[in-house]
């Protein structure tokens, strides 16, 4: 059906919709939770996929499906029991559904060979359970419904005795349609019956009084002639029969509807009036209906890009017209300033409802981990429980896509290196099933989700050694503990003794990394050996719009995020202490905290040199904790627009984004962790600055 | 004035595809996703014609036959049950909830303009 085609794409996603949920129902099946809606949503979606199946021909889906939807059908009304190797079974079929869909949406014809193999255990399994009747549905037919059972008979004249019942008119019939529908076969005779309409007075309005005899000539077969009252069969009384040209007293009967059996007789068959309170059948949630339905509209995620992207810029220029109206004097254009601070307001206000719209709960993400879990465990023989908390927390989507890898990987990292065999538990005085807690949260401007486990923890004196062989760190570097187990995230780094399928590639963790920050966040391990580890990764809520501090740095403005910010000092003389290596560190009530000049990590000449004559800001950083940061000057904070690098620039070290300040000038915004990274270390500021081969001074060699 | 369609489908699909279809023969289409859907679009505009589907959450499609014909309003409105080929019971049951007629899917888009022609021209 050529004219389909157009919807191939809305089907082919409504797919992917329908299977995710369904891997995450059938994963929530438990034996005795048939009152829950989880049966009919399953069956429901595989129906739907069939249908639309159905609609573009993928005949091995249809088959497939059509099996699948018998035994489902079978589970949600009771008749076919549902148990763990069921529950495997269709989890197995809905495995097998994934992939003929994905052989269509990519065009190629290769059918999984255990196909025909699950489908017919499931048919089979529906077989017994309705022993000696038929199966409760036909194979489907992949074509359309046609009723062409004649052979075109010729031109004849078929003589139609018709009488509706009320009925007819109770279940929407129109007889004059059905009249019109007679005319378009062929030329129509009507003589209509009046003997049984009583006085106007006594009339009942939906009672059906009249009758027609028609006389119908025409080609059609007698199908067709019949299809003109399929829906009415049970509402009336009908007869069809031919009329031979020269017409004679005794008509043939040549075939008589309904199919009943009710030959010429009069006798009205009366349909049982279709009961008022009709049972429909709701599915078994009862009072947990949602009365109040949330509704919702699809909208092309490019439309609300190109949304977001304009309101971005409305930002900017009511930035600039506030930044040019700052100067103006507020008695002198008091209406002007004000409208101005309204529409800031208003903006502000858009911007936030706009970026809402973008915003989903990481449900969908988390959705997929349970069946990790699940997978996982019997793989690697090891007894793990996961447990979810803060699904409904919501991030942007283009977050949710892109953190659904970077999660994935550190739950496989979590359960191959960090969780013992339940031997090993036992041995260890724990619980031989293991926990892993995947939690998300809002906090301050970010959203955090951690992966927390009660494992083994990192074990340092491997990752120690590991990165002394591979010569990420000199061998008497000495690092803090902290510092010892984020190593883990450097590249090719890997403690498998030998490369698991896994997760042992050493590929893994550096990436994720990499994707969390190019996504404007940050990702660190925490670990006691021993007791556990967990993952935290800290994501910001909008993608579109921080709130800036804009310094200034040798002449030019940058942007920090002020949720890095924690404290800003001139600096006196005495209190900075220069070390022999060049470095400087700062004492702040009583602790020493690393200076970092940001003028120098940027690879700018100039810059203010001497901390006590600039400022220095304290900046929380993941890897190297309170770090102070010296500039030259702090000139306000604001919002800013977020504008990405990424379309036109390679990732660059210490640049996070980019944005345009009020004044209409670019200034970038900087990532404090990227710009304050171990020098040498790759993925540092001075990637871009330092030759290779040079060695800082906290004994990690470049 | 063009007459008003309802299609009702919990499947996005299918729902596009009726429109498509219908539109095509210069019906307006109004679309809903479930029953109840259905029930509070159509509390707020009436519409000529209503199709479908049987399987929905919520409230499914034999569940709304019976509650519009319960509703003076919806009476005498004609209304198509969307079944597949192996649903007879279901045609039977949408049938005795008073439904005027059906459409078996995969449906040709044809076919339901010439389905829906017959009961509402």
């Amino acid at each position: 059906m050529d004219e389909f085609e157009q919807f191939k794409e809305t089907y082919f996603a409504e797919c992917a919709e329908l299977l995710d949920d369904m891997e995450t129902r059938i994963t929530g099946l438990r034996k005795d939770s048939l009152n829950d809606d989880s049966l009919h949503a399953i069956f429901r979606a595989v129906h739907s996929i069939k249908a639309g199946a159905g609609a573009f021909k993928f005949d091995n889906l249809v088959a497939f499906s059509h099996d699948f939807e018998g035994l489902l059908d079978g589970m949600r009304n009771d008749v076919v029991a549902v148990d763990e190797s069921r529950i495997a079974l269709l989890l197995t079929a809905r495995d097998l559904l994934a992939d003929l869909v994905d052989a269509v949406v990519s065009g190629h014809d290769a059918v999984p060979e255990n196909l025909a193999a699950v489908g017919a255990e499931m048919a089979a399994i529906v077989k017994a359970a309705h022993p000696g009747e038929t199966p409760t549905g036909e194979a489907p037919a992949t074509g359309d419904e046609t009723k062409d059972n004649d052979t075109a008979p010729g031109e004849r004249t078929l003589r139609i005795d018709f009488a509706p019942l009320r009925e007819l008119f109770i279940h929407a019939n129109e007889p004059l349609l059905l009249v019109r529908e007679l005319k378009e076969l062929g030329p129509l005779k009507t003589t209509v019956n009046l003997s049984r309409l009583p006085d106007l007075s006594q009339m009942d309005p939906e009672e059906a009084y009249l009758s027609w005899v028609f006389e119908l000539t025409t080609e059609a077969p007698l199908g067709l002639v019949e299809e003109v009252f399929e829906f009415v069969t049970d509402d009336c009384q009908l007869s069809i029969s031919d009329v031979p040209v020269r017409p004679t007293q005794e008509p043939a009967a040549v075939a008589c509807v309904p199919s009943d059996g009710a030959t010429e007789s009069r006798v009205p068959r009366r349909q049982p009036e279709p009961s008022a309170g009709a049972q429909p059948s709701l599915p078994s949630n009862g009072p947990g209906l949602a009365q109040a339905k949330v509704s919702s509209i699809r909208v092309d995620l490019d439309r609300v890009d190109r949304l977001v992207d304009m309101v971005g810029e409305l930002l900017i220029t009511q930035s600039m017209l506030a930044q040019q109206t700052s100067e103006l004097a507020v008695d002198r254009y008091p209406d002007i300033v004000r409208g101005l601070e309204e529409l800031s307001f208003h903006a502000r206000e858009l911007q936030d409802s706009v970026m809402a719209i973008r915003m989903q709960p990481v449900r969908s993400v988390f959705a997929r981990i349970p069946r990790l879990v699940r997978d996982l465990s019997k793989k690697l023989d090891k007894k793990v429980r996961l447990v979810t908390e803060g699904e409904e927390t919501e991030v942007d989507k283009t977050v949710i896509e892109e953190i659904a890898d970077p999660i994935t990987h550190m739950i496989r990292n979590a359960m191959d290196h960090g969780i013992e065999s339940p031997g090993e538990r036992r041995r260890a005085g724990k619980t031989p099933e293991a926990t892993i807690r995947l939690s998300a949260e809002h906090r301050g401007g970010c959203i955090i989700i951690s992966i927390a486990d009660d494992g083994r923890g990192v074990v340092r004196e491997i990752v120690t050694r590991k990165a002394v062989d591979s010569g990420l760190i000199g061998p008497d570097a000495s690092l803090s503990d902290e510092e010892i187990d984020n190593l883990i995230f450097r590249p090719g780094f890997s403690t498998a003794g030998t490369v698991t399928d896994v997760s042992g590639r050493g590929v893994g963790l550096d990436v994720v990394r990499r994707n969390i920050e190019r996504l404007g966040g940050s990702v660190h391990i925490q670990s006691e050996p021993g007791i556990g580890a967990a993952f935290i990764v800290s994501l910001p809520l909008t993608l579109a719009v921080m709130d800036g501090m804009v310094i200034a740095v040798d002449g030019e403005h940058y942007v920090l995020p002020v949720n890095t910010i924690l404290e800003t000092i001139r600096p006196v003389e005495s209190d900075i202490v220069t070390l022999p290596s060049g470095d400087a560190v700062i004492s702040l009530r009583g602790n020493h905290l690393s200076l970092i000049h940001v003028a120098r990590m940027l690879g700018l000449n100039g810059g203010e040199a001497d901390p006590s004559k600039g400022l220095v800001v304290f900046v929380d950083t993941r890897e190297r904790g309170k770090v102070g940061l010296v500039i030259d000057e702090m000139l306000g904070q604001q919002q800013v627009v977020i504008k990405s690098l990424q379309t036109n620039f390679k990732n660059i070290p210490g640049i996070a984004a980019v944005t345009i300040l009020g004044n209409g000038r670019v200034a970038p915004i900087l990532d404090v962790d990227g710009l304050c990274r171990p020098a040498g270390a790759p993925g540092d500021a001075n990637d871009l600055h330092r030759p290779t081969g040079q060695t800082s001074n906290m004994g990690i060699a470049t | 004035m063009s007459k008003r369609i309802m299609a009702v489908d919990d499947s996005t699909t299918m729902r596009d595809m009726v429109r498509f279809a219908l539109r095509g023969a210069g019906y307006e289409v109004v679309l809903a996703e479930d029953g109840m859907d259905a029930l509070a679009l159509l509390s707020k505009e009436r519409v000529d014609l209503v199709i479908t589907d049987i399987n929905m959450p919520n409230l499914d499609g034999i569940g709304l036959v019976a509650k519009l014909r319960q509703d003076p309003a919806y009476r005498t409105t004609p209304i198509l049950i969307l079944t597949t080929e192996s649903e007879a019971t279901k045609r039977q049951q949408g049938k005795d909830a008073g439904a005027t007629g059906w459409l078996v899917k995969p449906f040709d888009p044809r076919k339901l303009v010439s389905v829906v022609q017959k009961v509402c021209p």
